[in-house]
């Protein structure tokens, strides 16, 4: 039977004890003189809350934002989020941490999500997951996880390339890719979703 | 009225803009709607029968009636969270046509009497949300959103809204929470949204298939729109085929085509020297069936399916062939729902995890066949008593893989032990209790070890 990992404590609850910053009060609204937010920031952040009855359901178009902004959803990211829309910080941690797209660990640039649920892994996922891995090896600027499911379940296996939809991948797409993101042209072209016709005209021509 | 309602010209170019839309006849049932009475479109609506198409198969009419009359602030927001393991219907549909969802929406808005509306999209679907963004914009300097909309008094606003990465939120109260900023939660119902939905206003969710529909009805009669299909399943559906087939793809049928011919015919068949083993009717969360030959002799419909042990769902077929080992998929589903589960009711936060865990030591070949026995009864204790259906969406698939392929499990943990030279399997001593209904393994002569909650 494989060991049960346990952290101090006997928790076996990761992250337990990897305190937020325990010298900032979670519980108040940030203070606008005391944070910085740059303009186009706030200016985009705005524009969102302009759009709904309630500002609150900016929440995730907000951390989108400064998520892009920062890179990921660090402390200052969240800071400066919840400064312009008069939220607490906790508030919105507690927003992003629950969404998949979201991270509150610092990450790369690019984000290679590999589906590997059910429909992609009957199609070999699992080995092109494996296969992206050891591509990206352990360049900082690629963020490859494994992802549930995209909803491109027609192309499996399938990945997303900074939100480009490209597969059926085989092993060798991998490096391609890789390649193509770092010398910033269009991913794999003939692999893209957006340009397969419907499923009746694709495999009947 | 030809059997393709949503696809027959999908490719055409440029169909994604406005001007492209309007040369195949689009926002003239708009027009026709504004003329008409709100009662009168939404009676159309309850001729034409059509269920919602994203997976519980409630009739859109009906849900619309529910929706309290009245000038207090109402919504509609349509459901585009489309995250369903094998679904991806709504994502070409969008992507390709976004006018007539919009048109769609701006019919269902005047019908309900909404000045507000919402497309919840989910965050993967970068392009599409682009997509929806630009045809929103045209639609709006068109006049066909805003104040006063072609003359009449009916104002609508649409927004899209991306949201961020989270399989609860295509549930429709879980969307409302996330759309108002929320961690996306599911509500207990009653009350249901219909009454106090998004920011406590009466509130109509529906499917993008089912909004995309609505301008046909109107075109076509909802009475004429009836004829198609089955009697209880009107109308075309799109159905996303995935998994070991030749030819996956979305493909539109008249609801009631049997299953053998949508997966001969239309997706090719299985892969090269290889069968069919089962396969999931209605996405992840529909229990498989076996593909024998009953079953293939089924018609593809709500009804029909549901009778058969499973369900259509958002119409989403993955199968399996006979290379594929039925525990990986369980444990595949099983994962893919405790990773998703939103932790609020603890029958789904605890049993996906155990369940998920279980087949784990199946899978690792350390499982005994008692495992099964308590996974069914984990299974038997999620079902019904949650707030929302994700819990169940496990328990169903992998309570019908044990009850289908029972042996198969047993095979594989008895191969797993002689490959590590284990030797049989020995039926644990029944735990208690707590190891759920059904026959337990227990050798005689040994009395239960009594339990003490």
């Amino acid at each position: 039977m494989a060991e049960v990992r346990r952290y101090a404590h006997g928790s076996r609850v990761p992250g337990w004890d990897e305190a937020a910053d325990l010298s900032k009060d979670p519980s108040v609204v940030p203070d606008p003189a005391t944070t910085p937010v740059p303009e186009h920031v706030r200016a985009a952040i705005t524009a969102q809350m302009a759009k709904y009855p309630d500002i609150r359901s900016a929440a995730i178009p907000a951390l989108h934002i400064v998520q892009r902004e920062h890179g990921w959803c660090s402390p200052e990211a969240i800071e400066q989020a919840a400064c312009v829309m008069r939220l607490t910080p906790a508030y919105l941690t507690a927003v992003a941490t629950f969404y998949d797209m979201f991270s509150t660990t610092p990450k790369g640039t690019h984000d290679v999500f590999v589906c590997t649920n059910i429909s992609c892994s009957l199609r070999g996922a699992d080995a092109i997951y494996e296969a992206m891995l050891s591509a990206a090896g352990d360049d900082p600027d690629f963020h490859v996880t494994r992802f549930e499911c995209l909803g491109a379940c027609d192309i499996a296996p399938m990945a997303s390339v900074d939100g480009e939809y490209v597969g059926p991948l085989e092993e060798a797409d991998c490096a391609q890719i890789v390649d193509d993101v770092k010398a910033g042209r269009e991913v794999l072209p003939d692999k893209q979703l957006k340009k397969r016709p419907k499923a009746e005209t694709y495999w009947n021509s | 009225m030809s059997d393709q309602l949503l696809y027959a010209n999908i490719d055409e170019p440029g169909l994604a803009t406005l001007d492209g839309y309007s040369r195949q006849g689009g926002y003239e049932m708009l027009r026709k709607a504004l003329q008409m009475e709100p009662a009168d479109v939404l009676q159309e609506m309850l001729d034409s029968g059509v269920r919602g198409r994203g997976g519980a198969g409630f009739a859109m009419g009906k849900k619309m009636s529910f929706i309290p009359k009245g000038t207090m602030d109402k919504y509609l927001v349509c459901n585009a969270d489309e995250s369903e393991p094998g679904t991806f219907k709504d994502r070409e549909l969008m992507q390709k046509n976004p006018h007539q969802l919009i048109e769609g929406i701006i019919i269902g808005a005047y019908c309900i009497g909404a000045n507000k509306a919402f497309i919840f999209i989910r965050g993967e679907y970068q392009h599409q949300a682009d997509v929806l963004d630009a045809a929103v914009a045209e639609a709006r300097s068109a006049g066909f959103l805003g104040e006063r909309i072609l003359g009449s008094d009916h104002t609508l606003d649409l927004v899209v809204h991306r949201g961020a990465g989270a399989y609860i939120c295509g549930e429709e109260t879980a969307l409302l929470d996330a759309l108002e900023g929320k961690r996306g939660n599911p509500r207990l119902k009653p009350p249901f949204p219909a009454v106090q939905g998004l920011y406590q206003g009466p509130t109509l969710v529906n499917n993008v298939e089912t909004l995309m529909n609505v301008p046909y009805i109107l075109s076509i009669g909802g009475a004429e729109f009836a004829k198609v299909g089955t009697e209880t399943s009107t109308g075309t559906k799109v159905i996303s085929i995935s998994g070991q087939i030749k030819k996956p793809g979305n493909y539109e049928i008249v609801l009631g085509t049997p299953v053998r011919e949508i997966l001969f015919d239309i997706a090719g068949g299985p892969l090269d020297g290889r069968t069919f083993k089962a396969f999931f009717p209605g996405g992840s969360s529909a229990p498989v069936l076996p593909l024998t030959d009953e079953v293939l002799d089924l018609g593809y419909d709500f009804d029909t399916m549901a009778k058969a042990g499973s369900m259509l769902g958002s119409g989403a077929i993955i199968v399996f062939d006979d290379s594929t080992s039925i525990v990986d998929v369980a444990y595949k589903t099983a994962h893919f729902y405790r990773h998703e589960s939103c932790g609020k009711c603890s029958p789904c936060r605890e049993g996906t995890n155990w369940t998920e865990k279980m087949l784990k030591r199946i899978k690792d070949g350390v499982g005994t066949p008692m495992d099964l026995d308590i996974i069914d009864g984990v299974c038997d204790q999620i079902l019904g008593n949650c707030l929302c259906v994700l819990g169940d969406a496990m328990a169903m698939p992998i309570a019908s893989m044990i009850k289908h392929f029972r042996g198969e499990f047993e095979d594989y943990m008895e191969a797993k032990r002689a490959e590590a030279g284990l030797g049989p399997a020995i039926p644990q001593v029944n735990r208690g209790r707590q190891a759920g209904p059904g026959p337990m393994l227990q050798p005689a002569g040994i009395d239960p070890v009594p339990v003490s909650y």
